[in-house]
Formats: C-alpha cells, structure tokens, sequence
C-alpha cells in the first residue's frame, strides 16, 4: 500500500525536498515517511511535534505557513491507537505536506500546536471533543460540538454508531433496544 | 456581573446571550458577548447545536451511500460537497474522470456559487436593514434552483456528483436554459451593486468594520473571500487545481482593505467571475459524451445493460449490496467552497466502509475568527461581522 520516499526524489525544483530539509534538520524529526497518491505524509515522533511543526512554518524554505486542517483517526483495535493528521500548506511555493503522530490509546496526550499556529485551537477542541485526546497547554479545552456534560468520545471506534442512550419518550414496547 | 474601576468610577460589563434563537445568525449560533455599555469586549462563540455527527455516520455507509450526507453539511453548497467527497474517493481508487463529466461539475458547482452567494447577499443586506436585495437575490436564486432541478431532479440536495462522474446525463433544453440565464444575470449583479455599493447606509454599516490583518487571518488558518479580501490570492482553483480549472480562465479578485466592505466587494466580484466560468463550461461541454467513468464494480452500471448482460447485473447488486473496497491509504482533496478552503480527509482500511470520514469545513474554522473581528467594535457591529464571514451552521456543526 505504501511506499518508502524515493531517495532519487530528494531535490525537488532545485531546492532539497521539505523532506529532506526536516531531516538535515533533526534526524530524528522524520521517523517514517509515507507517499500515497502523490502525497507526502511525514510521521513524526511526539515529542517532537511542536518544534517540528514550529520549524516547517518558520524555516525560509519551508514556509507551510497555513496549517488548514487537523484531526484524528482510530484504528482501534490495534496499537498505538490514534494517529493525529496535520495537513499543512506553503501558499507561496503551494505545496501541502501532512505531519502524522501515532498515540497509544493508553495516554491520549499530546502537545497543542496553538502556540504555533492559533487557529489550531478549535480544531484542537474538536478532536478533544469526539476523540478524547488530551493536549498539553491548550488555553481553552472544552468540549465544543456536544454538550458539556456528554460521556464518552463519539468518533471513537469502539463508540456505537446509534450512541449508548434510549429514545427519550416513545410508546411502550417501542424502545430503541426492542425495536 | 464584573465590576470594573474606571475613571469615573465604578463600571459594570453585562453579559449578552446572543442567540442560539436569533434572526441574525443564520442558523443556532449563540455568541456570549460580554459588554461595556454598547462596546463588545469579550466574544465568545458557542456552537454545537445542529451537531448531528455525519462523520460518524459515514462511517458506517458504504462509500456511495455517504454522498446522500454530504449534500446536508453545507446546505447551500450541496454539489460542493458532493465534489469533494467525490474526488476523495476516486483518489483512493485512483479514478480518472471523464472530461465532460469534470466540465458538467465545474459547471454546476459555479452555480452554485452564484447561489450561495446570493443567499448571502440577499441575508447579509436584510440584516443591515436593507430588505428589498434580499428579494431580489432571491429571485435569482430560485433560477438557479430551477435549473438544479432541471439536472438533477432536485432543487437543494441534488447529490448530483457521483463517485466516477455526475448521476445523468444533462436534460433536453439545458443549454437555452443556461444561455438564457447567463445573458439576464450580469445585469442583475449590476442592479445589486447599484442598491448598495455606493449606499451611504451600506457604507457606513461596513467600511472600517471588523478588520483583520492578512497575518492574522493565516494564522488562524481562515481561507475564502474572508483571506482574499485582506490581500491573500488564496484560492484552490488556481493554487491546487482539481476538475480542469486549469483549463478555464478567470481571475481570483483580491481587496487590501479587509473589513466588511471587502468581503462584500469580493463575493460580488466572484459572482461575475463565475459567470465567466459557467460561460466557458458552457462551451466545452459537448452534446454527446460519457458522464460516468468505465469502472466496473465502482460506477453503477447502465440500466440497458442490466437487461441484456449478466455481468452489469451482478457488479450493479455488488455494488449496492456490499459496496466496493479501495485499498488500504488515505487521501486529503480541497477545493474551493464559497465560504473557503472545504476538505475531505478519508481513511480506508481496505473494507466497503471508510475508516474515518473527516470534513474540513471552511464555515467552522473562519467562524473562530469572529471574537478577532467583533472586540471593541459596537454590538450593532456584530450582526454585520457574522454575516460578513458567511457561516452555514450545519457545515459548522456537521
């Protein structure tokens, strides 16, 4: 299904490779590199997130100044569990990358990346809110789409489709778990 | 209550509930405003209420059927969502799309644009107080409308873009009815501007309100005619281009001044772009040609077939009884929606039902802006900076 990067791909229109330049800056930054359909996702270690992501957006070569989307996946049940997606933009030289994260469902915790990119914060709280993931130093963790007094994480695989609860008010013998 | 040492003494800052039952904000939006007399000085947005978890749902519908729910996130930009959850999936199954289907997309979806954006004029203008562009935005619009149903045989949730191509084949008489749209609507966007481009009341409700730097705007990853009207040129048609945009000409209109007045400048001026683009489709499309691509096991195969071969019988029960199964791998499309940058993340697994379906929706992230835009301006002002960001509260709370 993938493949590993192409070492024969590294200069890209004259310049080193986005790839490339995270490596040459931090060996340790790029821990997998995955292409699939003329994408680049780069799998990053997590404690390294922030200052990757800090990197990707201040370095001049790089400039992926727009970090337009973040979310979660749940690959549950096998380990680790969660992957975040970062899908970041360079307007000027447009160009996308992805940064990925593997979590272990045991600690869902993570860095926010609000101190870099301050539009993270909803997207942030949204993950928080269906995937249950923490992240460390967010300014404003609450849940955002459902209510606050809701249990447990909806987009979660292990979270039924139809949710936990009864219909409130039906006829008798019409429950949900009769029908 | 808070109570503040001022100057002249003590001052007291009243909280507001703005909604979530308020004409203004388009849908169940609440807003906390936290006032000092009629300045805003703390906003805090609260949305959630029309949550109905289509991301989940998804993932529990085979690939084709999820199309139905797309139509209903961004309920005036039904066949923008249909394309991008389309391209997603015919980019996990590496799918090439007719030509003349990508025309017939490009096409329907600038329509759609129109329309969506003369929604948010005609509900822009009547919460300013300005009631009778609201009429006519809405004349047109019914036009538009009426030709979704033409194609479609439905007026709103068409789920006219199908995975491999577009569901049928155009209906007799569509091009006189596109011609004859597209010769009367130039001269009504002119009659729009001539109630309020040059309106003092207009001007003075949006000129100099709800500023927003170019770097802020960035920053808080804000895309569509809000980043454009602060001096971003960021629009995917030209910077990624997905469906043969690149084939077709037009100019992506950006403004320096980026307050209400901008962004009302741009959506006018992207009406006529449009305009071009549904032009030039108009003339690309041939009368005769495949809207679906040959995929067998993936598209739907044709009724005629059915009745003489076995095998398009056999993939056509394949298909809507168990689905079929891209190979394991993710994709991330984009295209433009008039509100901004609209995404569609999938994972698959390698089974008939997605992984995780996940929606980047413009009208959610450009609406965390709003506090930015609305802190110190007069309450009144509020109502102006919702509606200059053109929110779909179903797309912001899916």
């Amino acid at each position: 299904m993938t493949e590993n990067s192409n070492q024969n791909a590294n200069v890209v229109g004259g310049r080193l490779s986005s790839v490339e330049q995270l490596r040459a800056w931090d060996r340790n930054a790029v821990a997998e590199v995955v292409e699939y359909r003329g994408e680049t996702t780069i799998v990053v270690p997590r404690e390294l997130l922030r200052a990757t992501a800090a990197r990707c957006r201040d370095d001049a070569s790089m400039q992926f100044n727009l970090l337009t989307d973040a979310t979660c996946l749940d690959r549950h049940p096998y380990e680790p569990r969660f992957e975040m997606v970062y899908q970041l933009v360079c307007i000027s030289r447009r160009e996308k990358l992805r940064l990925k994260v593997r979590l272990s469902g045991k600690d869902p915790a993570i860095d926010s990346l609000v101190p870099v990119w301050p539009g993270a914060n909803w997207l942030e709280r949204e993950i928080f809110d269906l995937f249950g993931i923490h992240f460390n130093d967010h300014p404003d963790l609450r849940r955002i789409v459902l209510p606050d007094d809701w249990e447990g994480y909806p987009l979660r695989r292990d979270y039924p489709v139809e949710g936990y609860r009864d219909i409130p008010v039906m006829p008798l013998g019409f429950t949900k778990t009769s029908i | 209550m808070t109570t503040v040492e001022t100057a002249v003494g003590q001052a007291k800052t009243m909280v507001l509930n703005m909604g979530p039952q308020h004409p203004s904000t388009h849908g169940v939006l609440r807003i906390v405003l936290e006032l000092d007399g009629e300045t805003v000085v703390k906003a805090v947005p609260d949305c959630g209420y029309l949550h109905t978890g289509i991301e989940k749902s998804c993932e529990d519908k085979t690939y084709s059927q999820a199309i139905t729910l797309t139509d209903r996130m961004d309920y005036l930009n039904p066949l923008g969502n249909n394309l991008v959850y389309c391209m997603a999936v015919e980019k996990l199954l590496d799918l090439e799309v007719p030509k003349r289907a990508q025309y017939i997309r490009v096409m329907m979806v600038e329509l759609q644009r129109i329309s969506s954006h003369l929604v948010w004029l005609g509900t822009h203008a009547i919460d300013l107080g300005a009631m009778s562009v609201f009429l006519y935005c809405f004349r047109e619009r019914e036009e538009i409308l009426k030709i979704f149903e033409m194609f479609a045989g439905q007026r709103m949730m068409t789920s006219y873009i199908r995975i491999g191509g577009v569901a049928l084949q155009p209906p007799a008489g569509w091009r006189q009815t596109i011609e004859k749209f597209l010769k009367y609507m130039p001269s009504r966007v002119d009659e729009y501007e001539s109630l309020l481009t040059e309106n003092r009341i207009w001007m003075g409700r949006t000129k100099n309100i709800g500023y927003i730097s170019a770097e802020d705007a960035i920053a808080l990853s804000m895309t569509g005619p809000t980043i454009r009207a602060a001096g971003v040129a960021y629009d995917n048609r030209k910077l990624f281009p997905y469906s043969s945009y690149d084939e077709f000409e037009f100019d992506v209109p950006t403004r320096t001044d980026s307050d209400c007045f901008g962004r009302y400048m741009i959506r006018v001026a992207e009406m006529r772009e449009s305009l071009k683009i549904v032009r030039q489709a108009l003339d690309k499309i041939t009368d005769e040609g495949a809207i679906k691509t040959d995929a067998p096991g993936i598209v739907p195969p044709q009724r005629e077939k059915m009745k003489t071969e076995m095998e398009a019988l056999i993939y056509h029960f394949k298909i809507f009884t168990e689905g079929f199964s891209p190979p394991a791998g993710e994709a991330f499309v984009t295209v433009e929606s008039p509100r901004g940058e609209l995404g569609c993340f999938i994972a698959s697994d390698g089974s008939p039902k997605p992984l995780r379906v996940h929606f980047r929706s413009p009208s959610y992230i450009n609406l965390q802006a709003l506090p930015k835009l609305v802190e110190g301006q007069l309450i009144s002002n509020v109502i102006a900076c919702i509606g200059t960001i053109d929110i779909v509260l179903g797309e912001v709370d899916r």
